[in-house]
């Protein structure tokens, strides 16, 4: 129910035109015409607060420091998100009125040399951390972790791994079965998606994008747009593996459709293509989310999702349906008839609610951070989290988390 | 565990990591070598050699046909072609769209594993969706033109003096199809030499826009300085007809020959009272001696400091203030310079050409409260057949004229003259309808209307080819290098040139 009240709010409240991102603010009001008050333009500030945890740098900058591409790629939110808060207002520094308790870990920041992050060290690193703030401070200990939040970036969440089954064998790590998670990785009925987890776009470079801008008035000629791999001859030569097939057959079935503008070709121009373009096509990949998703809402770009059961980034505040196109993935022979027979009201309309820059600031990470930003939307979904429930607090000596419990691998030291 | 790592860091190259063959026991930390393990390796590296001798993965394939992991709903084969009956299925539209992704998967989970590679039987373009795609593009630019482009757009009146000649239908055409591409209302005046015939109003007429068309009552002259002053007039007469008319828009002066951005279009829509735009000037010569010329006039330019733009257009200083007129400068080509239509020299243009000008036709206008105090009223100029060279006879202060094109940086107009020699014969409409009306008479016959100081007979019969195909001078000129009577079989040559040329 409080889903559709925020979404109606949301739909509502187009008339309103907000100052942010140097987006093209010569924009005519098209909007939906009511009153404000939607939940993206929320403010968190006042409504919550949040303890950080101060953990030896080997937790957090060593790491860093050693690999400074972390900053670049697509998992930087957890970095970027530990020094937004250090200098928020929402921080706090006296843990007793805190609601909120943040663990700076970066666990996504072991690259190899091409810049892949590797998961195997990941669980031991959160545990070790965990460890020392349950041993440092009371708090952990007060609510197993119930009012803890974790960033979580990587593939498959907290089941730290990249491949799928071995990831949905590992499950959530078990010392975070009652925080809070914030993940890039959301897909429904899925042992990777914590029941209440926030899902968060992945990090995409603001200043990289801003740069490509082009005119708005240039006409969009492309009709549909995609730029990546379609067969992962690495890891799976034959295809059907990598994306479900899906985003094979989107190549066989239409490399001579010249309404589809898609190769595996890496252009220099391909911020501004998106820009040209009606539709962009965000099909899966290994994972279900992907970086496209949030180009294709910054250039004005209608996302197509192919990703059966995905959960989209702040969904419970942003009307992906409304925004975009969802296609099943078995339903990808006749994306061009779906496509075709959309109306072209319905076109028209999403194109306004993406033009919208709230839309657009919510999903990105900007450095020094706006109002309205990804990070004020994490937060305000952990303000809609609180008051916490009081069964959260557990009696002094009662544990329900198995510390032993997880692969053997997990429990060594870190 | 240190090796596996290892092993795993190397064999992974993308996002994730495909295990080996074996889907079962992935674990191989610290594998205890039981019967089950052997049994299970030697099988593996069967598989292997197998798969080597084959060309793909065998394993993969048995386990697939015989311990079908997967839901039945994921796969039947490898590339399986699903039978879906195209068109009937549209009927599942939008509201469906939406609801599929949710319905199908509503209590259900996702697989993992291998999926089939779902291709439909026909995998190519259906021309109706092809044609809808265009209409839903188009009405996104549409759309994108209201929302981002001009607002409140204004009528382009557009102004063309012309009369009929060889070169009418080329340079006509090409206007007309520059304004039927401008994506605003237009209006266009067609000032016709000689009063208004047929043959143009035929061509106009296949525009689609409005058009109007004039008669102005005087014969074209042979000379361009003549022919210059008598556009004047008639683009003189054509305002006339947009003030008796009280015709509202933007004025612009698009000569027959001229080429037309559409970003022009777009950029004089930015006018408030009169506007100037810069011209590219591209002086034209018949023959090669206008591509020397060119590249003459281009090592010059590299030499000299002051590099002639061939530019005519405003120039601003650095806050974007007219300042002063950027001239082509006509020098280097004076010597070389057409003196009639149809010269094989370099045709260069006055001072400031009307082409460069754009005014708003509230200008012209009598009796109107709001029209600025320093234009003069259209019948107070050009009265006693004086020569208008220029709109900025109409202005008594010539500093109020707004400088457009990014202050004369942005050219998107050009000024050209391509002619035909005035005596050229074409077929009237293009339409060879025999017996054909031309009759040249036979040899030696004197040509009319001869210009003075004609060029001698034997590049006459070269130059005839300007104004027919290029297989003609061909065959012409190898027929003048073999017999004396040059001029007969030349005549002929271009009856029949002209008779394939119908029959194509």
């Amino acid at each position: 129910m409080k889903k559709w009240v925020s979404a109606m709010l949301f739909y509502f409240a187009f008339c309103v035109r907000i100052e942010a991102f140097k987006f093209h603010k010569t924009q005519q009001t098209e909007r939906i015409s009511g009153s404000a008050g939607d939940v993206l333009e929320d403010d968190p500030v006042g409504r919550l607060k949040v303890f950080v945890y101060e953990l030896p740098s080997k937790y957090n900058k060593k790491i860093l420091q050693k690999d400074p591409r972390c900053l670049t790629h697509m998992f930087a939110a957890e970095i970027y998100m530990h020094r937004f808060l250090l200098s928020s207002p929402v921080r706090t520094l006296n843990p007793e009125e805190a609601d909120w308790f943040y663990t700076p870990v970066y666990t996504t920041c072991d690259l190899t040399p091409n810049g892949l992050p590797l998961p195997f060290k990941s669980p031991r690193m959160m545990r070790s951390a965990i460890q020392l703030i349950s041993s440092n401070w009371p708090y952990w200990n007060r609510t197993e972790g119930a009012d803890h939040f974790f960033i979580v970036p990587h593939d498959f969440g907290a089941c730290f791994h990249y491949q799928e089954e071995k990831a949905i064998e590992r499950g959530i790590l078990t010392l975070l079965q009652r925080a809070t998670l914030v993940q890039t990785f959301g897909q429904r009925n899925h042992v990777c998606l914590k029941d209440g987890s926030i899902t968060i776009p992945p990090y995409a470079p603001p200043q990289k994008m801003q740069t490509h801008l082009i005119p708005p008035s240039t006409p969009r000629s492309i009709f549909v747009y995609f730029r990546g791999l379609f067969y992962d001859v690495g890891n799976d030569p034959e295809g059907g593996y990598y994306a479900r097939g899906a985003r094979a057959s989107v190549w066989e079935n239409f490399k001579n459709n010249p309404l589809f503008d898609i190769s595996t070709e890496h252009p220099t121009t391909y911020y501004e293509d998106m820009q040209r373009a009606v539709f962009c096509l965000c099909p899966l990949g290994w994972a279900p989310w992907s970086p496209r998703l949030v180009e294709a809402v910054i250039f004005g770009c209608i996302p197509v999702i192919i990703a059966d059961d995905i959960v989209l980034p702040f969904a419970d505040a942003i009307p992906w349906e409304d925004i975009g196109v969802f296609v099943a993935e078995k339903d990808v022979p006749k994306l061009d008839t779906i496509l075709t027979s959309i109306p072209i009201e319905e076109i028209l309309r999403k194109q306004r609610l993406l033009a919208n820059p709230s839309m657009k600031q919510a999903m990105l990470f900007p450095q020094p951070d706006q109002s309205r930003d990804a990070f004020h939307q994490i937060l305000n979904g952990l303000a809609r989290k609180l008051p916490h429930d009081t069964s959260v607090y557990l009696k002094p000596g009662n544990k329900i988390l198995n510390w032993t419990a997880g692969p053997v691998g997990d429990l060594k030291p870190w | 565990m240190k090796q596996l790592t290892a092993l795993q860091q190397q064999a992974r190259r993308s996002n994730s990591f495909r295990s080996a063959s074996l889907p079962l026991d992935t674990s191989v930390d610290g594998a205890i070598k039981s019967p089950a393990t052997i049994f299970w390796l030697v099988l593996h590296g069967l598989c292997c050699l197998i798969s080597l001798v084959l060309g793909f993965r065998f394993s993969r394939l048995v386990f697939f046909l015989f311990f079908s992991t997967s839901s039945p709903s994921a796969t039947t084969n490898l590339y399986s072609a699903l039978h879906t009956r195209l068109p009937s299925s549209i009927t599942t539209s939008p509201p469906a769209v939406n609801g599929t992704a949710v319905a199908v998967d509503g209590g259900s989970r996702v697989v993992v594993g291998r999926h089939g590679i779902l291709i439909r039987p026909w995998p190519h373009p259906d021309p109706a969706e092809v044609m809808k795609a265009h209409h839903i593009i188009e009405r996104v630019q549409r759309e994108q033109r209201i929302q981002y482009g001009v607002k409140s757009p204004r009528t382009v009146i557009a102004i063309t003096p012309t009369y009929v000649r060889t070169f009418q239908t080329l340079h006509l055409t090409g206007v007309m199809h520059s304004l039927m591409n401008v994506p605003y209302d237009v209006v266009w005046i067609v000032v016709e030499a000689g009063g208004t015939t047929n043959e143009t109003a035929a061509l106009i007429s296949k525009s689609g826009l409005k058009t109007v068309h004039i008669g102005f009552n005087a014969r074209m002259p042979i000379l361009w300085e003549d022919r210059h002053k008598m556009e004047s007039q008639m683009r003189f007469h054509a305002l006339r007809y947009v003030r008796e008319k009280k015709l509202d828009g933007i004025v612009v002066f698009a000569d027959e020959s001229n080429m037309h951005s559409m970003e022009l279009f777009d950029e004089i829509q930015n006018v408030e009272w009169i506007g100037a735009v810069p011209v590219g000037i591209l002086p034209h010569s018949g023959g090669s001696e206008g591509v020397e010329l060119s590249a003459v006039s281009r090592e010059d330019t590299d030499k000299n400091e002051n590099s002639e733009m061939p530019v005519q257009g405003p120039a601003c200083n650095s806050s974007n203030q007219l300042v002063g007129w950027h001239t082509f400068n006509m020098l280097p080509f004076m010597k070389r310079r057409a003196r009639y239509v149809g010269d094989r020299a370099v045709v260069l243009p006055r001072k400031l050409e009307w082409a460069g000008f754009i005014l708003n036709s509230r200008l012209v206008w009598k009796d109107v409260e709001d029209k600025p105090a320093w234009v003069k009223d259209l019948d107070m100029v050009g009265r006693e057949g004086e020569d208008i060279e220029s709109p900025m006879s109409l202005l008594e202060n010539p500093s109020v004229v707004e400088p457009l094109g990014s202050c004369g940086r942005k050219i998107m107009l050009w000024w050209l003259r391509v002619e035909a020699r005035a005596d050229s014969k074409f077929p009237a409409r293009w339409i060879i309808d025999p017996p054909l009306d031309v009759t040249v008479p036979a040899k030696h016959t004197p040509w009319p209307d001869a210009p003075p100081e004609l060029p001698t007979p034997v590049v006459k019969v070269i130059s005839i080819p300007e104004n027919t195909e290029k297989r003609v001078a061909k065959r012409s000129r190898k027929r003048s290098s073999r017999s004396k009577r040059k001029r007969v079989p030349k005549v002929l040559e271009e009856h029949v040139s002209t008779r394939h040329s119908g029959d194509n």
